[in-house]
């Protein structure tokens, strides 16, 4: 047999094969589908208001100088409950916030508002997740973080917890 | 009781491998003869020992002994008994000790049955199967206890997924089980015979049935896995090249390529170091997929954590075996002359180009199923699927298939292609034939499905040239093996290709009374009725379709809702209705009701499909598994040792 | 999904709650065909090969998940109102990447994966037809 190397070939390519698993053991895979639309200006749209008494929200309301968040929400979505004390800090701190409320009906939403609260100046009702998708989002909650020109800055996946208010505030503050 | 029994068992099934392990190494490397009669014992008993530990465990199950934690986690008293069973490979601890039983129980029967290895070489198969279960013993009692005790017994247990209450699942993964550990034989073998150095004809001839027996359970597995999933998951799909349906096509692959190997080696002593390899990579390619699936490493978004200390455990085991093996290989394998050589235009030319496809084939699944995690180490996430799989993989199955037609009509060693050519002339008429047909009348079909008929046309007419001219109860049941399950090859191709070329779908929201027509059948929509199934409820759809000939057949969708148990959330599971035609199958799903402008829900999602010869694909699947059987008993030495022993009696009767 | 889901089912990991889900109704095209028969063929090879963002590995076109219903909805739509398969790909992709589409595109970090088999071919061939002997078989030789 002359060349004998090709027989280490096997052994190689498990070597590889192995190299992967074991990259994948020490490094998870992000479970999370990030959003690509991160610093490029809102999806045009213009939703009506998702339960009587809040203003509805357009794209168009996103670009009026002031830096806001967009929370994507939905009265049946468990996590959202948790996260509402979270948007209620950041109202208190002076943040601006509008919500799409995702696949929802008006007296689900009105009944999510008086009980955990509304922190949102506007709602727009995304019956058929379409801005969801057109904002490249994949599930409740989520939360854009939007600049005064109506440009998307950053995404935060799932709720956001006590100790990310201060550094959300910072943030907006920032963009002024 | 009968948990801390079984527990016992095992430790004592363990220890006796470790015996077999330390015995046959020792006689190995020179040690007395003494120590060679241990192995074949001691392989037996683990391999009973674990099969009663196994039995304690479908005891602990079907007295729905809740104490026991792996009971109370996957199973519940209301649950019909076959499902209780059932629950006991359900789960990760049980489908780990099937896995062991089976394991051992190869063992024991390479101990009980195999005559025709060498001594030193069969010691050298069973120190390496105790070698193998011994890691997964270890795997089992250090960090998977079946049998773990719970500190307070709950009332009731928390049922099994309904998806899992389903006869057709409830059998599958034993039968997937057997194929995988199945080819921990074939790596045994060739790990004895690269100790010993003795790879040749004798060996690959007594390897050849186990391969045949595991793959002809790994088919029927896949076949079964495939149907199963076309009418649970309700949308008709029955392959989606899925990681984990990826993963249990890999060993199948290696398989298909060592039966063909195997044959170069038993019949010519050719390609013997390349059978040696495909033994390995058969058996290290099932590990490879159970690590896959039980350590989560390949579970997409929105997945559920899976013990990454199990997965850490698996990965040392595997990269010891795995490793070892391969070691040995290149140690050993330039030592091995690859045997007689041979022209391309030959029967093994064709079964060496059948190995290069296969094994591309294999190649390119694994390297799709992981090649996102390859791609997010260099910073991007991508998603491999169908698209990928069809364009790359179905053009090098459709010359395989081509090769399937050619290598069995060659002579070994040496043809040539003026006589080949001459016993092709009706397959090329047939596969002709289709392709203009198929042109003609067929409209807009894609380029794949209309050379997969055609070429499953030349295929079903070349698959049978091997009887042509034959008397054919004198043809041997080898042949007869390879005939049919290359006839079943273009059985299950035709399926695919009518299946994806000529599909009709209707997606429409129905009120009672109303008529859909699809295909040649006008299919009306009766109405809906609450049902009750012993652990579920169901809204059961009544269609009544009717063909143009006449035929009416009902078809009786359900949408079923299991509660939640034990504080678990309810779950809903769709089951199809299939009506099975000489040429196709209509397939019915009853969906969500759809609210009318008054709010009244009057209306019913109603999907239906036609599917132009889409049984073919599982038929072809169990002419496969079957011609396989016939090749293996004919391998066997059955039938051998029933005339021996008939011609015995008949000498002993007219004896003097 | 399919085997994927049967295994994890196995492992006791997946079960399929409709807890916290809405209570709409889908989407219109999440479950109607467009009328027009080729539209409706476009619209449906390109479901089969985006990824449905919520699920076990399942397209959008065989997911009962909300949002498959409402991506299905999307594309159908975008189709009728004239768009080609690929403007709308290239649409998601830019908002989800190329994790969203089952057909990676060919560049620098999927090239081995395109190339790969061919590589893999060419190997094996070259180590293959070593094997064969030139010309004639009648003689036998040594090995």
């Amino acid at each position: 047999m002359k060349n004998r190397w090709v027989l280490f070939v096997p052994l190689a390519i498990m070597g590889l094969l192995f190299g992967a698993f074991i990259y994948r053991l020490v490094t998870p895979a992000e479970t999370l589908i990030q959003s690509q639309w991160i610093d490029k200006p809102m999806p045009l749209f213009d939703l009506p208001p998702a339960t009587a008494g809040v203003p509805g929200l357009k794209s168009s309301d996103l670009a009026d100088g002031r830096p806001r968040l967009v929370n994507v929400f939905a009265s049946w979505c468990i996590p959202c409950r948790a996260e509402a004390p979270q948007l209620e800090a950041l109202k208190a701190a002076g943040v601006p916030i509008d919500g799409i409320a995702i696949r929802d009906r008006p007296e689900d939403v009105a009944r999510f508002l008086s009980e955990y609260g509304n922190p949102f100046d506007r709602i727009g009702a995304d019956m058929q997740s379409s801005v969801q998708i057109a904002l490249g989002s994949s599930g409740v909650p989520e939360t854009f973080l939007v600049d005064g020109k109506g440009i998307i800055r950053e995404q935060i996946q799932g709720v956001i917890l006590a100790d990310q208010v201060p550094e959300i505030v910072a943030k907006i503050e920032a963009m002024k | 009781m009968i948990a801390e029994l079984g527990l016992a068992l095992l430790w004592i099934a363990a220890s006796l491998a470790c015996l077999s392990l330390v015995a046959g190494t020792l006689f190995l490397r020179g040690g007395p003869k003494d120590l060679a009669a241990l192995v074949r014992p001691a392989s037996v008993a683990q391999g009973v020992l674990t099969a009663a530990a196994f039995g304690l465990l479908i005891a602990l199950f079907v007295r729905s002994d809740m104490s026991v934690d792996l009971v109370a986690r996957n199973s519940n008293s209301l649950k019909p008994m076959i499902f209780k069973i059932a629950g006991t490979w359900g789960n990760h601890e049980g489908s780990m000790l099937l896995w062991l039983m089976i394991l051992s129980l190869s063992g024991a029967l390479i101990a009980l049955f195999e005559k025709r290895l060498r001594e030193d070489t069969l010691v050298a198969t069973l120190t390496a199967q105790a070698a193998l279960s011994l890691g997964f013993f270890a795997f089992l009692l250090f960090s998977s206890n079946p049998f773990k005790r719970l500190p307070v017994a709950p009332p009731d247990g928390q049922g099994l997924n309904p998806l899992l209450q389903d006869i057709g699942l409830a059998f599958h993964p034993p039968t997937l089980y057997v194929g995988y550990v199945g080819l921990s034989v074939a790596f045994s073998f060739a790990v004895g015979a690269l100790i010993t150095r003795e790879i040749g004809p004798a060996f690959a001839r007594a390897m050849r049935p186990w391969v045949l027996g595991s793959w002809i359970f790994l088919t029927l597995g896949i076949t079964a896995g495939s149907y199963w999933a076309y009418y649970e998951l309700g949308w008709g799909g029955w392959w989606f090249w899925d990681p984990v349906e990826n993963v249990s096509l890999v060993p199948w692959l290696a398989g298909a390529a060592l039966l063909h190997s195997v044959a170069v080696t038993a019949t010519r002593n050719a390609l013997r170091a390349w059978t040696v390899m495909l033994a390995v990579i058969g058996f290290s390619m099932s590990m490879v997929g159970t690590f896959i699936v039980r350590s989560g490493l390949l579970t997409s978004v929105h997945s559920f954590a899976v013990d990454p200390e199990r997965g850490t455990f698996l990965l040392v085991l595997m990269a010891i075996y795995i490793g070892g093996a391969l070691t040995l290989f290149a140690l050993r394998a330039g030592a091995v002359a690859e045997g007689k050589k041979f022209a391309l235009l030959s029967r093994e030319g064709a079964l060496v180009i059948n190995n290069l496809l296969l094994t591309t084939i294999l190649a390119l699944v694994l390297l799709g199923t992981l090649y996102p995690i390859v791609a997010e180490a260099m910073g991007e996430k991508i998603s491999v699927g169908p698209p990928y799989y069809n364009r790359v993989a179905g053009p090098l199955a459709l010359i395989l298939c081509l090769v399937m037609v050619a290598g069995p009509l060659l002579s070994w060693r040496k043809d040539d292609g003026k006589r080949l050519w001459s016993r092709l002339p009706a397959s090329a008429f047939a596969g002709a034939a289709v392709l203009f047909a198929l042109i003609l009348f067929g409209g807009a079909v894609g380029i794949l499905p209309l050379l997969g008929m055609t070429v499953a046309a030349v295929v079903a007419v070349a698959s049978l040239a091997p009887l042509w001219g034959r008397t054919l109860r004198r043809v041997p049941l080898p042949t007869w093996g390879m005939v049919v399950a290359h006839f079943g090859v273009a059985v299950c191709l035709a399926g695919m290709g009518a299946e994806s070329a000529f599909i009709k779908e209707r997606l429409v929201a129905a009120a009672p009374g109303e008529t859909i027509r699809i295909a040649d059948f006008s299919v009306k929509f009766v109405g809906v009725k609450p049902v009750a199934g012993p652990n579920y409820t169901a809204i059961e759809g009544s269609l009544i379709a009717t063909t143009a000939s006449g035929g009416r057949f009902t078809m009786k969708p359900e949408a079923r809702t299991f509660p939640g148990l034990m504080g678990t959330a309810p779950t809903e599971t769709n089951e199809a209705a299939l009506l099975t035609r000489p040429g196709g199958q209509l397939y019915a799903v009853l969906g969500q009701p759809v609210p009318g402008d008054d709010g009244r829900a009057d209306r019913y999602q109603i999907r239906l499909w036609w599917k132009p010869l889409v049984w073919w694909i599982w038929l072809g699947g169990g002419l496969i598994a079957l011609g396989a059987t016939l090749s293996l008993l004919g391998r066997a030495q059955l039938p051998a040792m029933w005339r021996a022993r008939r011609h015995r009696k008949t000498q002993e009767r007219f004896a003097p | 999904m399919s085997l994927r889901l049967v295994l994890l089912c196995l492992l006791g990991a997946l079960a399929l709650p409709v807890a916290a889900q809405d209570r709409l109704p889908p989407a219109p095209y999440a479950y109607q065909q467009l009328n027009d028969p080729a539209k409706e063929a476009r619209a449906k090879a390109l479901m089969e090969e985006l990824r449905c963002l919520v699920c076990q590995g399942q397209s959008i076109a065989d997911s009962d998940a909300p949002l498959a219903g409402d991506m299905r909805h999307e594309v159908r739509s975008k189709i009728a109102a004239g768009e080609s398969p690929d403007e709308i790909k290239a649409w998601l992709v830019a908002r989800y990447g190329n994790w969203v589409t089952y057909d990676p595109p060919f560049d620098a970090a999927t090239a081995l994966l395109w190339l790969g088999p061919l590589l893999f071919l060419a190997i094996g061939g070259w180590l293959a037809f070593g094997r064969f002997r030139r010309g004639d078989g009648d003689a036998e030789d040594k090995a």
